[in-house]
């Protein structure tokens, strides 16, 4: 390949991951980077966003000045509501999502292992951390997917075969998008499927400590 | 039908005692009882624990934190104990790091089953959530249908701060869109429950019963918020 190296930006990956979600799911969207994704033009597909504090049909964010002062999602946003939307209460809510009504949640992570375990609650050398929903999401809904960038910033790899962090959860991540690709957990370990514009698999491997699988159809990661 | 409408928020607070375990709603900064945790700041009962979503934020607004920087908290219970970078640590993470007061770290759903529990007459419950990490270590586990779930325990409190939107004399309760939150499980799981109402406090047989979302036998005290700058009103949140 003669085309340029060009890692993904974070809107990139993260409406390759909404390229993934089915016509009528429930999704969840963590903080930060995968909110991401509900900017994506998901066209004719109906898709319910969901948020642990009991909104269930989000919409766009409010224009500025039309906020509703009791309303926001999961990052304190003040989003609208869908027509068709229902509020419940907390607990009803985490019921919600152990019970497996939500079909994927899509979190950040520092790291992400071939079984299938992530940590991204606890940071190296400090005493507190941050759960929030996150353990409760990772064991009920149907699919985790994660996207984070593919090193630390030291250069380290977040791909691994054994996470060194306190982990969120055991053998749940379905899928994961990194700034140079897209990637399936399988029982054999990640699957690369998809590869950032100009980047060879060797270039990949040599940033990421699991062994990857490439896949035999593997392209260039592009959105639709 | 008991009138439980007190005339100030300090006299709504006024017998909780040093080491009182309290609760206080509110997510992403909405339903947060500002105006009860405002009162607690001022009477300064101390050796507290509280439980709450998080510890707190750093900034100008009214929450649980202005009580850790008053030195009235031992302990929290909550699902976020320390920010996402070190340079946003707020008050409470730095006594927690230096070992001058207490953290309980539980995942959310756990936190708020527990406290749902609690209300509820449940003695204990089992989830999934959890096992694996650290917050299962120690606890029993136990299979059902080929899954494995962690026991977890009731999360009863002395008081709960709820905010509400509307409210009658008797203190049934309505809330508002997401306001709603944590405040109702709170206000079953207290033995006392104080409510911070927006709206004007309505006589009995205004609401419509369908229309509550917490009944008054839960509630204790009612409070109308005062118009600003007496009472603390919410502003949107900054946009991110």
């Amino acid at each position: 390949m003669t085309t340029e190296k060009q890692p993904l930006d974070r809107q990139t990956m993260c409406n390759r991951l909404a390229m993934e979600f089915q016509d009528g799911w429930v999704v969840n969207l963590g903080v930060g980077m995968p909110t991401l994704c509900s900017n994506y033009d998901f066209g004719d597909t109906d898709i319910l966003f969901q948020s642990e504090n009991g909104v269930i049909g989000y919409g766009p964010m409010a224009a500025e000045g039309e906020e509703d002062i009791h309303l926001v999602n999961a990052g304190g946003q003040h989003v609208t509501l869908q027509p068709g939307a229902a509020i419940i209460h907390h607990a009803d809510s985490f019921a919600i999502i152990r019970a497996g009504y939500v079909d994927v949640t899509v979190m950040g992570s520092y790291e992400v292992a071939e079984n299938g375990d992530f940590a991204n609650w606890k940071t190296l050398g400090r005493k507190g951390g941050g759960i929030g929903g996150a353990m409760d999401l990772a064991v009920g809904a149907k699919q985790v997917f994660l996207a984070l960038e593919h090193t630390t910033r030291e250069g380290l790899p977040r791909l691994l075969k054994r996470c060194t962090l306190p982990l969120t959860a055991v053998g749940v991540v379905t899928k994961v998008v990194t700034n140079l690709g897209l990637f399936d957990t399988t029982p054999e370990g990640f699957l690369m499927r998809e590869i950032a514009p100009g980047y060879t698999p060797e270039e990949v491997q040599a940033v990421t400590e699991a062994k990857l699988i490439i896949s035999p159809d593997l392209k260039e990661l592009q959105v639709k | 039908m008991k009138n439980k409408v007190y005339a100030s928020f300090d006299e709504a607070v006024a017998d909780i005692p040093d080491g009182a375990v309290f609760m206080a709603g509110g997510f992403a900064s909405i339903g947060v009882p500002r105006n009860l945790l405002a009162a607690l700041v001022r009477q300064g009962a101390k050796n507290l624990t509280g439980i709450s979503n998080n510890h707190g934020s750093m900034g100008e607004l009214m929450d649980v934190g202005k009580l850790v920087d008053n030195g009235q908290i031992r302990k929290m219970v909550c699902a976020f104990t320390a920010a996402p970078h070190p340079s946003r640590a707020a008050t409470f993470e730095k006594l927690h790091e230096a070992g001058e007061v207490e953290a309980e770290l539980v995942p959310q759903g756990t936190l708020v089953e527990r406290m749902r529990a609690a209300g509820a007459g449940i003695g204990a419950f089992y989830t999934a959530t959890g096992v694996g990490t650290e917050t299962a270590e120690g606890k029993e586990h136990r299979e059902f249908n080929g899954r494995t779930y962690v026991l977890e325990l009731p999360l009863p409190a002395d008081y709960a701060f709820v905010r509400a939107y509307r409210a009658d004399t008797f203190g049934n309760l309505q809330f508002r869109r997401s306001q709603r939150n944590f405040n109702p499980i709170m206000a079953m799981a207290a033995k006392i429950t104080i409510a911070e109402v927006e709206e004007d406090i309505l006589e009995l047989g205004q609401m419509d019963p369908d229309s509550i979302h917490t009944p008054g036998i839960v509630v204790d005290r009612i409070v109308k918020i005062p118009p600003a700058p007496k009472g603390i009103w919410d502003k949107p949140n900054p946009r991110s």
